[in-house]
């Protein structure tokens, strides 16, 4: 068996979303470079929709589909429901991912809310 | 498919996979079975033990068979942990990047009232006889140090540690799985009184090594039964897997030079290739490392999303990122030379043997440099280094 399912696999060999926003309305970065891992979310938002959402991420395969996973979930979704996502659904979404990179999933959503905090705290 | 991870693992040579076939087939045999047909496997046993204490200038009497490299460190640190607790001599010498089979069996007896010390092993992942020297102490039970590392593929200065251990009289036991096939090994010459190997690093089988132990370094049993072995290793032996050892080591001797010439070649030139990378490093010394062993850092980059990426180009690597080593840190011995976790994340190492080719290493090397810059292109720490909101580790 793979070490990741199919999907892994796909996001991380095409994933959605790379990239920036310039003039976001709101940035979350999360991680650290010493555990190996970095996640940044921009978001474009209107009238409290998310309209765009970019990546960058420093990190193994799992933290990329994580992040590629997660811009998908919440593009084109109202803030109320973005806030809504949680680690576990981005990894069923990923149909799974190995126990020990779950953290990847827990970093996807800590970084989306926390560009979603940044657009709060900028308004 | 391109491999180059040789140091984890090796495709089985041709001899030895027919010496191995041939023995399946009619040498099957129980070695300690009185009837002929069982006596023919003993003596395919006694003709491997043979060509194996050739290959390393031993006695016959010395090789011990084991189920691969751990199980020979394993036994060779309890041995003469052993011995020296009789003597009540609890201090056992080591270094900090040995292979977790000899680092979590110090721990072990460390956890046991030993006392461990682990030699830094510089940037250069090179220690030297002199820091070996000034740690032996009078209650020194054993010196165990790595020949080759096997993530650096740094080479340790075996003889003139051994000459200094024969001189103060404490035992000397060295971890040989990477070296074993690949440079020339010479018990005699190493004054070494133990040496691990395994055949799976040298075109054998798996499950299958060797514990060279001098007639003086006293052995303690870890697995407990029946006679084989002069009574120090139980259970049937693995006849088939023994005599593929043999003829693979035996093969990989003869053709040592051969085989380094060509290898070496390849190995300047893939180091050459990567070193045009910006922003990395090469790992280990430039010369005093096995001829296949090339392993790089490349900053702004994760190592396990680089070799996903090398293996979609059917290039088979490994790295000592904390992803691949399935803990949060990375490798030890990236740590033990002096890498920062940050760099050690992204590392690449490419274990190269006489089967590649000039087309690999130019196909490796410009997959590796796309790949490289493809991550840093997707990397926010890459992109916070070049916007000056973080320094460069590397140079240039």
């Amino acid at each position: 068996m793979a070490l990741y399912s199919e999907k892994v696999m796909d996001h991380f060999r095409h994933p959605r979303n790379v990239g920036s926003i310039e003039n976001a309305d709101g940035v979350g970065e999360v991680g650290n470079a010493k555990c190996g891992d970095i996640m940044k979310m921009y978001l474009k938002i209107d009238d409290d929709v998310v309209t765009d959402v970019k990546f960058e991420t420093f990190g193994c395969g799992s933290a990329i589909a994580s992040s590629s996973m997660a811009t998908e979930m919440i593009k084109g979704k109202p803030l109320n429901e973005v806030l809504q996502l949680t680690n576990k659904a981005v990894a069923e979404a990923l149909d799974g991912l190995p126990v020990h990179k779950l953290h990847c999933s827990v970093l996807a959503e800590e970084a989306i809310k926390a560009a979603v905090q940044d657009y709060y705290n900028k308004k | 498919m391109i491999y180059a991870d040789n140091a984890a693992t090796t495709k089985m040579s041709r001899v030895a996979i027919d010496a191995m076939v041939n023995c399946m087939e009619n040498i099957w045999g129980n070695p300690s079975s009185l009837y002929e047909f069982g006596q023919k496997a003993k003596e395919a046993i006694t003709s491997a033990r043979e060509k194996i204490a050739a290959c390393i200038n031993a006695e016959p009497n010395e090789i011990y068979f084991t189920s691969g490299g751990s199980e020979s460190d394993n036994q060779a640190i309890i041995s003469a942990a052993k011995v020296g607790a009789k003597k009540n001599k609890r201090h056992i010498i080591s270094t900090a990047f040995e292979h977790h089979a000899v680092l979590h069996t110090l721990k072990k007896l460390e956890a046991e009232g030993f006392e461990i010390e682990l030699l830094d092993v510089h940037e250069n992942g090179v220690i030297t006889p002199a820091q070996v020297e000034n740690a032996i102490r009078k209650d020194t039970c054993l010196v165990t140090i790595m020949f080759a590392n096997n993530e650096i593929g740094t080479i340790q200065p075996i003889a003139e540690i051994g000459a200094i251990c024969r001189a103060k009289k404490v035992p000397f036991h060295t971890d040989a799985v990477q070296a074993a096939g690949h440079i020339n090994i010479d018990v005699q010459k190493l004054n070494v009184d133990a040496l691990s190997i395994s055949a799976h690093k040298f075109h054998g089988a798996k499950g299958v090594g060797v514990l060279y132990a001098r007639k003086n370094f006293q052995l303690t049993n870890i697995i407990e039964g029946g006679a084989q072995e002069k009574g120090k290793r139980a259970g049937t032996e693995n006849v088939p897997a023994i005599v593929a050892m043999a003829a693979a080591l035996d093969d990989a001797c003869k053709n040592l030079d051969a085989n380094n010439k060509k290898v070496l070649a390849l190995r300047e030139k893939l180091i050459d290739g990567l070193n045009k990378i910006p922003y990395s490093i090469l790992n280990g010394d430039r010369k005093k490392r096995l001829p296949g062993n090339v392993n790089f850092c490349f900053e702004g980059i994760e190592g396990e999303s680089l070799l996903l990426l090398l293996d979609d180009k059917n290039i088979c690597a490994s790295s000592g990122s904390a992803c691949t080593s399935g803990s949060l840190d990375p490798s030890h011995v990236l740590l033990a030379i002096g890498r920062v976790h940050e760099v050690a994340h992204g590392s690449l190492r490419l274990s190269i043997d006489e089967n590649n080719t000039e087309d690999d290493v130019e196909k490796i090397i410009s997959a590796v440099a796309e790949v490289v810059e493809y991550l840093r292109n997707m990397s926010p720490l890459w992109k916070d280094k070049l916007n000056g909101k973080k320094n460069f580790i590397l140079e240039a």
